[in-house]
Order: C-alpha cells, then sequence, then structure tokens
C-alpha cells in the first residue's frame, strides 16, 4: 500500500499520461454512463461493471471452503438463501435485517434452535440497500426515499406499514443506492452520490447529510465525495468515518478508494475533493485545472484503486484481539480494472490522533483467477465478538469466529 | 397436455394483438399451470414459443425474440417478471408459478434456441453509418458485446425486433424499466431522445 506522499510522483505522471490519452480519444459522451470516461482502445472496451447472478447460491453450493481467514479462526454459513445480501443492522433483540439494491427486498434473519430462519419483511422496494436500527425501529432507504419501521421485531411476520421519512433526494441511477445510519448524535446519516462517473455535480449531490430521526433539521456534514457506502464512527471520539469509491476509467491503477474522517463537532462541512482532486494529491486531468490539492480535506487512508471500499465498522468486541480499536472494511472488487483489484475484508488500523497506520487483508478468497467467487458488501461485528460479512454474490452472510 | 398445448391458429387471428395476446396467455397458462412442477423445460418451451416465435424469432409485435439469448439473462429477466420486479402482463402471470429451478431450466434452453436473423429491408448507407457511429458513442458494444451478442446478464440486442428495441430503450430512458442492475438505466439516461429510433433500426439489423 503506497502512502500518500510516495505516490504523489507516480499518481502525477500517470494522471498527466492519462490525461493525454483522454484529450486525444475521448468522444463526447453521456454523463451519467458507468462507461463516462472511457478511453478508446480494445483493453479498456472489455471492462464493464459485473453482477452477480439474481438467485442465490444453494446452501450445498456455497464457496465456504475458498474463503480464507488468519489461523486461528473459521469461516460458517451465518444465513443464505437471500438474493443480493447488501448492508446490515442488528435489531436489539438479536434479528438481522439485510438490505439489497439489485432485488427489491429486505430480509429478516432468526436464529431458532441454531438454524437460520429467513423472512422477506419488506418487498417491491427500489434498491433499498441502506438499514438503520435505533430504539426497536427499522429505517430502510431506498433510491430516493427513507422509510421507519416501528417496533420491527416483534412484528417480524406481519410488518406495520412503514412511514415517510425523508425524501427530498435525487431519483438518479448512478451511485443513487444508499448506506444509511445513525449516530451518536441521534442524527440520521444519509449520503448522495454523484449522478455519475466523472461531472461537475448539482448542489444536491456528491455529499453526506443529516437529519433528526424524523427527517427534519436537515444539514450537510461533507461535500465533495464521489460515492460513500459505508460509515461508522469511532466508538472513542465520535468521529465519523466513511468509505468513499473514487472515478473511474482514468488508470488501471489510480485513483485510490478512499477512507476520510469528519471530527465530532464540525461546524462547515469539509469538502471532500471530488471531482476535482482524487485521493488527495493529484487534480482530476479535466476537472483539476485552477485547482489546488490542498483547497480540500485530505483523506485518512488510501484504500486500493477501484477496489469498491464499502461497508466499514470498527472492532469494539474481544474475539479478535488483532482488530481491537481497528476498522473492517468490505471491498466489493473492482470492475474498472483488468486484474480484478479487492475483493475481500481489510482490517485498517489508525494511529491515536486517528491518522492511518496500517492496512492488511483479514478475509480472502472471494477473487479466484480473476473471477469473482463471492463479494463481500458489508460488515457487522456481533455481541459475542464475531464478525458478519455480507455476500451479494451468492445472497448470503458468512460468520468468521474463534475456531475452537 | 396435448390438447392443451396453444394451437398454431391462435397466431393467426387478426383481432388485435392486444387480443392474441390474451388468448395466448390464457393457453399458456393452461399449459403451465396443472403440472407446474412436473413439466420440464422441453416441455414448456412450446407454449412460450406460440408467443416468442418458434425457433425463438418472434414475429408479434411487442414481443421480444429470444434466440441464444444468454441464459443468465432470461433467467434474470425471469427471475423479475415473477417477483413483478419487472412488469409486464403476460409475463408476470406465466411466471409466478415456475420454481427457480425452472428459471434456470428455461434460461439454459432459451440460450440454444438459434439467433434471430435481421429482418425487414436494409438499411440506406447514410442511417446504417449514423446508427455504427451512435453505437460507437454510447459504448452500446462495451456491455453487449463488439457483436452485440451479449453474454452473462446483458442480453443480445442483435437482430431483435425493431419495436421492441425502440420500447425497452424508451422505458429505461423513461425509468418504466428498472433494470435488475441499473446499468442500463444509466447508459440511457442521455441518449438523445432523437437517436433511439436510429439505434433501434441499426441494433435489429444486425447478425
Ligand atoms: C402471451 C404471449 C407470451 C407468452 C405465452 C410468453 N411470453 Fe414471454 N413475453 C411476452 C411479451 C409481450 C414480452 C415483452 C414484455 C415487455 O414488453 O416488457 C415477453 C418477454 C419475455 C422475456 C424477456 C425478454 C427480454 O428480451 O427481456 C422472456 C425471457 C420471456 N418472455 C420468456 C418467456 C417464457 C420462458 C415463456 C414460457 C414459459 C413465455 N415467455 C411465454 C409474451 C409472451
Ligand atoms: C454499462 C453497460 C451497458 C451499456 C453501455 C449499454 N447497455 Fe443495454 N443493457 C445492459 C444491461 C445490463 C441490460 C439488462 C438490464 C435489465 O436487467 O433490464 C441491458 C438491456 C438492454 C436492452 C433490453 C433488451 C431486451 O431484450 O429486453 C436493450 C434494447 C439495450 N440494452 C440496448 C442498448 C443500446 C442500444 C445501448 C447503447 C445505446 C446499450 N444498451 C448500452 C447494459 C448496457
Amino acid at each position: 500500500m503506497p502512502r500518500p506522499t510516495q505516490f504523489a510522483v507516480a499518481a502525477l505522471a500517470t494522471a498527466l499520461l492519462a490525461g493525454t490519452a483522454l484529450a486525444q480519444t475521448t468522444p463526447p459522451t453521456p454523463k451519467g454512463d458507468p462507461l463516462e470516461g472511457r478511453p478508446s482502445n480494445t483493453e479498456a472496451a472489455k471492462l464493464a461493471p459485473v453482477d452477480g447472478p439474481p438467485l442465490p447460491t444453494p446452501a450445498a453450493k456455497l464457496p465456504t471452503a475458498m474463503l480464507k481467514v488468519p489461523e486461528g479462526y473459521k469461516v460458517e454459513v451465518y444465513a443464505s438463501g437471500m438474493p443480493d445480501a447488501r448492508s446490515m443492522r442488528l435489531g436489539d433483540k438479536g434479528t438481522l435485517f439485510v438490505g439489497s439494491r439489485l432485488n427489491d427486498k429486505v430480509y429478516a434473519v432468526t436464529q431458532v434452535d441454531g438454524k437460520p430462519v429467513v423472512k422477506i419483511l419488506a418487498r417491491g422496494l427500489h434498491r433499498p440497500n441502506g438499514l438503520a436500527f435505533k430504539d426497536g425501529n427499522l429505517y430502510v432507504a431506498e433510491l430516493n426515499k427513507v422509510w421507519r419501521y416501528d417496533n420491527i421485531e416483534a412484528n417480524l411476520d406481519n410488518p406495520p406499514k412503514p412511514t415517510l421519512i425523508y425524501d427530498d433526494l435525487p431519483s438518479d441511477e448512478p451511485h443513487g443506492w444508499k448506506f444509511i445510519g445513525i449516530g451518536p448524535d441521534n442524527k440520521l446519516y444519509v449520503p448522495i452520490g454523484a449522478p455519475g462517473n466523472i461531472l461537475v455535480p448539482p448542489p444536491t449531490h456528491a455529499q453526506i447529510r443529516r437529519m433528526d430521526l424524523d427527517g427534519k433539521n436537515v444539514e450537510t456534514v461533507a461535500t465533495g465525495v464521489r460515492n460513500s457506502v459505508g460509515f461508522d464512527w469511532n466508538p472513542k471520539t465520535k468521529d465519523f468515518y466513511f468509505t468513499n469509491n473514487a472515478r473511474d476509467w482514468l488508470s488501471e491503477d489510480i485513483p485510490n478508494d478512499t477512507l476520510h474522517e469528519v471530527k465530532a463537532g464540525t461546524g462547515t462541512p469539509p469538502n471532500f475533493g471530488y471531482p476535482y482532486c482524487h485521493q488527495g494529491n493529484f487534480t482530476d486531468p479535466e476537472f483539476g485545472w485552477g485547482h489546488k490539492c490542498d483547497e480540500f480535506a485530505a483523506p485518512t487512508a488510501l484504500l486500493g484503486a477501484h477496489a469498491a471500499t464499502l461497508g466499514m465498522r470498527f472492532y469494539t468486541g474481544s474475539m479478535i484481539p488483532e482488530a481491537a480499536g481497528g476498522i473492517f472494511v468490505a471491498r466489493h472488487g473492482s470492475w474498472n480494472r483488468t486484474t480484478k483489484n479487492g475483493g475481500d475484508v481489510v482490517l485498517v488500523k489508525l494511529n491515536d490522533d486517528g491518522s492511518f497506520k496500517s492496512m492488511q487483508p483479514f478475509m480472502t478468497g472471494f477473487l479466484q483467477d480473476n473471477k469473482y467467487v463471492a463479494r463481500p458488501v458489508d460488515v457487522l461485528p456481533m455481541p459475542d465478538g464475531s464478525l458478519l460479512v455480507s455476500d451479494d454474490w451468492n445472497g448470503a452472510v458468512w460468520r468468521v469466529s474463534k475456531a475452537q | 397436455m396435448a390438447g392443451l398445448q396453444p394451437r398454431p391458429a391462435a397466431c393467426r387471428v387478426e383481432s388485435g394483438l392486444k387480443n392474441t395476446l390474451a388468448g395466448l396467455t390464457v393457453l399458456a397458462i393452461a399449459a403451465a399451470v396443472p403440472a407446474a412442477s412436473a413439466q420440464t423445460a422441453e416441455q414448456r418451451l412450446p407454449a412460450c414459443l406460440a408467443c416468442h416465435g418458434t425457433n425463438g424469432i418472434a414475429k408479434l409485435p411487442g414481443v421480444p425474440s429470444l434466440g441464444a439469448m444468454p441464459a443468465d439473462y432470461v433467467l434474470t429477466q425471469l427471475y423479475m417478471f415473477r417477483e413483478k420486479m419487472r412488469v409486464a402482463a403476460p409475463m408476470n402471470a406465466l411466471a409466478e408459478p415456475l420454481s427457480d429451478d425452472d428459471l434456470r431450466d428455461l434460461g439454459d434452453a432459451i440460450s440454444k434456441l438459434p439467433p434471430p436473423q435481421p429482418a425487414g429491408e436494409a438499411l440506406a448507407a447514410a442511417d446504417a453509418d449514423h446508427g455504427s457511429a451512435l453505437v460507437n458513442r454510447y459504448h452500446c458494444n462495451s456491455c453487449h458485446g463488439a457483436d452485440l451478442a451479449g453474454h452473462d446478464n446483458i442480453p443480445r440486442i442483435a437482430g431483435q425486433r425493431e419495436d421492441y428495441l425502440l420500447k425497452s430503450l424508451t422505458d429505461y430512458k423513461s425509468g418504466a424499466r428498472p433494470g435488475y442492475s441499473p446499468a442500463m438505466s444509466e447508459a440511457s439516461k442521455e441518449i438523445q431522445p432523437d437517436h433511439i429510433p436510429v439505434l433501434a433500426r441499426f441494433v435489429s439489423r444486425q447478425k
């Protein structure tokens, strides 16, 4: 993992080269297209977003044996049969809620006599990727609406009609699906991605908002954020950390996806640079002219080019001592790269002052011979200290725990 | 079972597409439902092809050709019809009784049908150039493959019926058809409306 400073020179050179190539070959392309910015050459033309199958992998065919964790730990199936399993939240009574993005469903998993029972809690929703849980209520974010299901764990078989909390949200499909969460400030955090790969976003996009739990008193906490699909709060400092997916098509090797931080109590929302500055140390070959990276808040860590960093959670349990105080980050894995990158769960460690210390693989094997056999989306430390990892490729949730 | 198979005569009914589709739907459901679990894909397919055309080449307006569609794409769309994530009257009712394995088997069977052959008069050179330039400009070939034959979750569009292409592109753009992955909705977002007919004409004539 190159550090930001070491990387700057190489990055700059590559960016300049990429800039020249782009200027020569890119015709005007539609802004919302994921292929926006693609240079015209045959190798680049082979790359396009990859999606998993719509049916969940049957339990007997799950690639459990391929998934690797450090010595002393084991991987098992926590639950399966949930097509497109994405963001996870745990209810007070132990129900695991799981959202989806390509599917239209929210699932509820309970364990009965040690066996998972999966229920479809809601269906017919449009990209219900985001979930939050507080005081017995489940919050579900569709592409452009946030709903609240009251007293949900008492009503898993007969969920109440949800209450609409917030719908002042754009309907763009690109980066429109959401991760949501409720912070230690008792506010609901809702990100709004950039409506395309690389563009000057309208003032309503490329930001993270927070609001009261009834959707009132909305304020912006971060701008210049291309697409965040995972965040959490440092349990010690209450600072807000989020992952961000960087732009595509600039190069096989840059820019990196990033980890960012907003200190608790920050007044003016920091701007994290999109679309002008990437990974804190080089300006965009098209939009960066006239800007300097110092104008923007620097990333805390670089997490890999095109790695698709999604869910992240601080670990406070004791079952995995080497993770104490660290952050588990799910890297969904790249599409915009010839040799795929990511497709693992990494452990990121911070120094006491909140700066980046290290990044190490924790769970691997999702990627075999440059093809996905599984893809991690979200991570969730459980009260017993084990770690759940959702997998939208197989429609399953994995559990990592101490090997007995 | 034979008595329940739709008769080819139904296809020739001249009383408007709606009635034809409605009639064929009733027949196909009748064929599918009584022995939902017992039927194999081979047994089900003739009822499907009453609308979708023998050999997977559709003759009815509004009905897509299915020949040589990638199995994963067919599976995905049948899943969406069954789950009502894609709403299209005849298909929602038809997919309802199908199990996960039925969807997989039908996907495999349909992917083995021969590809549709382009229909309609050949394009004037200028129209062909315009169409081909737009396919490049909008990167259709990047996802749908160099020959637009599709792969995995991405449909074959080469040789598809022009009216169906026109409708799908319009529906992605308006949001009426959400798509399983948002990729196509995203791609359609800024296709200029007046380019849609040019693309549909051109793509329908590709092999
Ligand atoms: C009554 C006529 C009818 C019958 C019978 C019928 N279909 Fe369809 N099918 C349609 C129409 C019309 C559409 C297009 C729906 C739309 O406009 O979105 C369609 C769409 C589809 C699609 C989506 C194709 C694409 O390119 O996206 C698939 C797959 C499909 N049908 C499979 C089947 C199968 C399998 C059967 C048999 C079990 C079947 N159909 C029977 C009329 C029919
Ligand atoms: C980023 C990848 C991508 C690009 C670029 C793209 N498509 Fe698609 N297209 C898809 C996917 C994925 C689907 C299936 C979506 C769904 O589930 O409905 C699709 C579906 C379609 C369909 C529906 C076919 C059917 O049988 O129902 C048509 C028509 C189509 N695309 C035409 C085009 C054309 C024309 C272009 C260029 C203007 C284009 N596509 C560009 C990915 C792409």
